[in-house]
């Protein structure tokens, strides 16, 4: 009797963390090619998102774009530079380019950073999670508006 | 009217982008020509290439008698640069026993199980790599062959492998090996990728290392669940390499940044 728990305890706990992640996805609307409002229902620091950007083993951002961020060195050539961002794209536009650019670009080869669904194979450390929190893209989405020139 | 001819004329391209997305032979290029002339320099000179200490060690183990049968590599295998000559030019290679293709590491393993009746040695052990290094340099120069028909199904199943999206960042190989080498990732020059030079001395290792100890740190990038050393899954992709890069001269051991 006492073995026979063993497995429902190690399942539960081996999908828990899927779970919550999933369940920590937040709802959003897409109007035409932007998200117009916060993920978090609140305004993303700037300073915190240069950050984010500018750490390659965090936003990944610079492994292929390069910007006027220049504190991250060694950036990539494979994707638009980024400076002028905020002059190209509205905050809304940005933050749907982030959460999942492949609703605007379909062959596109950024990441859906908001998006756990119609991935395969993904690593066990990474299952069921996006690749930035909701918080995180908002405070990019704050930075990536600012690069104005 | 423009507008439907344009798009029309957008969708032609990229039809054909995509029916094009394997490298053509004439579009092979080893990174060997991307490096710096330091690193160049390091592959070009014997002395200069730390993979020839692991090649010193295999070459003293292909005489060294093991297992229960206590026999060497040299008793049956003789003169390596004659009886080796070309062997890693044409591997993974199908093997009738096991009806699947066997790459180099394998066929050292096949033979310390059944002829010297001894123990297959491990993935990235200093042993197979320097076997497998001494095996490798006598095909130095040759062409990558890639001909026996028996190994279309794996090439297929690791063509699939390198064209398919995996991993939470939803990339395949062919996103940055046909489609952007040159490009520069996190500051490095994109490769085509190519199993020409391998075991490789690897800069970024600071030792020596496999094909398939390569094509899984790409996969951990990628954020993908790896495939375990050996696996028929990295054979296959192996395999698909070796068509992919037919006629492309052996480097092995090469250097790699």
């Amino acid at each position: 009797m006492r073995l026979s728990v063993i497995p429902l305890v190690t399942l539960i706990l081996s999908a828990a963390p899927t779970a919550m992640a999933q369940d920590a996805l937040r709802p959003y609307t897409i109007d035409g090619d932007a998200i117009s409002t916060s993920l978090t229902g609140e305004d993303g620091d700037p300073a915190r998102g240069r950050e984010i950007v500018a750490n390659r083993l965090v936003g990944l951002c610079v492994l292929c774009h390069s910007g006027p961020f220049p504190e991250a060195p060694l950036q990539g050539t494979l994707a638009p530079d980024l400076k002028g961002a905020g002059t190209r794209w509205s905050i809304g536009q940005l933050r749907l380019r982030m959460v999942d650019s492949s609703r605007v670009m379909p062959d596109t080869i950024m990441p859906a950073y908001y998006r756990i669904d119609h991935l395969v194979r993904v690593a066990p450390a990474f299952r069921g999670k996006p690749v930035l929190t909701a918080a995180q893209i908002e405070d990019v989405v704050a930075f990536l508006a600012t690069l104005k020139e | 009217m423009r507008r439907a001819v344009l798009f029309a004329a957008m969708l032609a391209v990229i039809g054909s982008l995509a029916r094009a997305s394997d490298l053509p032979p004439d579009k092979q290029r080893s990174s060997y020509q991307d490096m710096a002339p330091a690193t160049r320099a390091m592959q070009d000179a014997d002395t200069d290439n730390p993979a020839m200490l692991w090649v010193l060690d295999g070459e003293a183990l292909w005489q060294t008698k093991a297992g229960n049968a206590g026999r060497a590599c040299a008793d049956c295998h003789g003169d390596a640069k004659q009886s080796m000559r070309g062997t890693a030019a044409r591997h993974p290679a199908f093997d009738e026993k096991l009806n699947a293709p066997v790459n180099l590491e394998g066929r050292i393993n096949i033979c310390r199980t059944e002829q010297q009746q001894t123990a297959p040695l491990p993935y990235e052990s200093k042993e197979l790599l320097a076997l497998s290094a001494y095996v490798a340099l006598q095909s130095r120069g040759l062409p990558i062959e890639s001909r026996d028909p028996r190994l279309e199904p794996a090439i297929s199943a690791g063509r699939a492998e390198f064209m398919r999206r995996q991993g939470q960042l939803n990339l395949g190989c062919v996103h940055c090996h046909d489609q952007r080498f040159g490009e520069k990732l996190a500051g490095s020059t994109i490769p085509q990728g190519h199993p020409n030079g391998y075991p490789i001395y690897r800069l970024e290792w600071q030792t020596l290392g496999s094909l398939q100890r390569r094509l899984r740190n790409c996969l951990t990038g990628m954020r993908a669940d790896n495939y375990p050393l050996g696996s028929p899954e990295l054979v296959a992709l192996e395999t698909y390499l070796m068509r992919r890069a037919r006629g492309m001269t052996v480097e092995s051991p090469a250097v790699r940044p």
